[in-house]
């Protein structure tokens, strides 16, 4: 089963695509641009839909998805964390 | 791919692919009229909304511009327009009519309300009798006018409804058709991609320039970052987070291979095939909206979180990827592409099926929206009344 997905490999973060991810599972990702995949650790529950950091990012730090800037990191996110708009925010506006 | 589909031939050489008879207001006061006689004649249709008194200037334009186009779309057959007054209802009807469709026209003022609906009734009954009588013939898929705008969406939007579109839009570019897009505040964080890939300077200046025009609207009136709006509660609902990323998202529906030819205004008709940019609002029925008075005939309508949009005349096809809204409001989606993210389906596969889906919903099938009688018509407003 695919848990997530990555636009481009380069991104920092993906995006869980099914439901009941849970802290402690073991996702499969699907790099959407080279069709393969990758597994990495799951440390927070999260709901379809949203997304996973692939990495530690700290405050001020830029979030890479479809590997361009989508907006800076506001609060400390470790590899395998519920990324949203708790510890992310545009740059714009 | 094929190349015909079956539609309706209209006076001026245009396509549809519906055969509507519409009651039209000019203003808000003639809406009871106009629903009246669609009462009164069963099959035609009431397009009733709350603006066209004191407006003036860009924003007057603008209201003209898009019940004129919504009168003129090949997807009407016929029109009766009814106003409080006679001159802006007789500026609607000379303008629908140079299209050469049947069209009336009725001021309400000096007759009233009972006289006004028994008039427009006797008007609208001829032409829903005429129109029923129209045949579809085939016609060339270049013929086809395609829009497209996204809605509620989520992440899944980004990564399998929006780019199915985009494998359609390429694909139907290349077969010669007129396409659109919009939403220019949604391409924010995406305007650079955008601009590479309009044709050629002049385009992209064009372009550039209106984008531009309204982040200047948006700086000088927002309170916030705007988190609250854009992206909406929603789209953050399903997960997405900043504007940019959904910007991204959005911007997959122009597909890989898809040239920006041109930039038009709201409700301006194309003067060409190829693949146009509307600076527009992006509220879904704001959208959808302009995109029927710009004279497109079928819309492609990618959600995440399951946007349940139709528009009067506009048979809108909705696309979603997201395996949960697909099971929870399956009676809103035409076509379900959720198969993308577990590899069960290629993008080509998906936009495939929803060019099929294109040529079912041309050919006649109702689209979930008609058959739910969604007819979301909204018109754009710019700015205060007079």
């Amino acid at each position: 089963m695919i848990h997530c997905v990555l636009h481009d490999p380069n991104d920092s973060v993906a995006v869980v695509v099914v439901e009941g991810v849970t802290a402690g599972m073991t996702l499969t990702g699907l790099v959407l641009d080279d069709d393969r995949t990758l597994t990495f650790p799951c440390a927070q529950d999260i709901p379809l839909g949203h997304k996973i950091a692939l990495k530690d990012m700290a405050v001020g730090d830029t979030v890479i998805k479809y590997g361009v800037d989508i907006g800076k990191v506001v609060a400390p996110i470790a590899r395998g964390q519920h990324a949203h708009v708790h510890n992310i925010k545009t740059k714009r506006w | 791919m094929r190349n015909t589909f079956q539609g309706y031939r209209r006076e001026n050489g245009r396509v549809g692919v519906r055969n509507h008879v519409i009651i039209l207001p000019v203003d808000d006061l003639s809406n009871a009229a106009c629903e009246a006689v669609a009462h009164n004649i069963k099959g035609a249709m009431a397009i009733p909304h709350p603006y066209g008194r004191l407006q003036f200037g860009a924003d007057l334009d603008l209201h003209f511009r898009t019940l004129i186009g919504t009168g003129a779309n090949p997807n009407v057959a016929a029109v009766v327009v009814i106003g409080i007054e006679e001159q802006w209802t007789t500026k609607v009807v000379d303008a629908i009519k140079s299209t050469g469709k049947p069209v009336a026209g009725f001021g309400i003022e000096l007759h009233g309300d009972h006289d006004t609906i028994m008039r427009a009734s006797k008007a609208a009954r001829e032409f829903l009798q005429r129109a029923s009588e129209q045949q579809r013939v085939q016609c060339d898929l270049s013929e086809l006018w395609v829009s497209t705008k996204c809605g509620e969406s989520d992440t899944t939007s980004g990564c399998g409804s929006n780019p199915t579109v985009g494998n359609a839009f390429d694909k139907l570019y290349a077969a010669g058709c007129t396409l659109v897009f919009g939403e220019t505040t949604e391409l924010t964080g995406g305007e650079a991609i955008v601009a590479a890939r309009c044709r050629d300077d002049a385009v992209r200046a064009d372009f550039m320039r209106v984008f531009d025009r309204y982040q200047a609207v948006i700086d000088r009136h927002k309170t916030s970052d705007l988190t609250d709006s854009q992206p909406t509660k929603g789209n953050i609902a399903g997960g997405l987070t900043t504007i940019e990323e959904k910007a991204l998202g959005n911007i997959q529906k122009i597909g890989k291979k898809c040239i920006v030819d041109g930039v038009i205004d709201k409700a301006e008709v194309p003067t060409g095939p190829g693949l146009w940019f509307m600076d527009s609002s992006s509220a879904a029925a704001e959208m959808v909206t302009l995109c029927a008075a710009a004279g497109f005939v079928v819309h492609f309508f990618p959600t995440g979180q399951g946007n349940v949009i139709g528009n009067p005349i506009l048979p809108v096809i909705k696309i979603c990827a997201n395996p949960r809204t697909v099971r929870t409001m399956h009676e809103h989606i035409d076509v379900d592409t959720a198969g993308l993210l577990q590899r069960e389906m290629t993008m080509n596969d998906a936009g495939d099926k929803l060019i099929e889906m294109m040529f079912r919903t041309v050919n006649g099938r109702l689209t979930a929206a008609e058959a739910l009688g969604h007819r979301e018509f909204v018109l754009t407003r710019l700015y205060e009344s007079a």
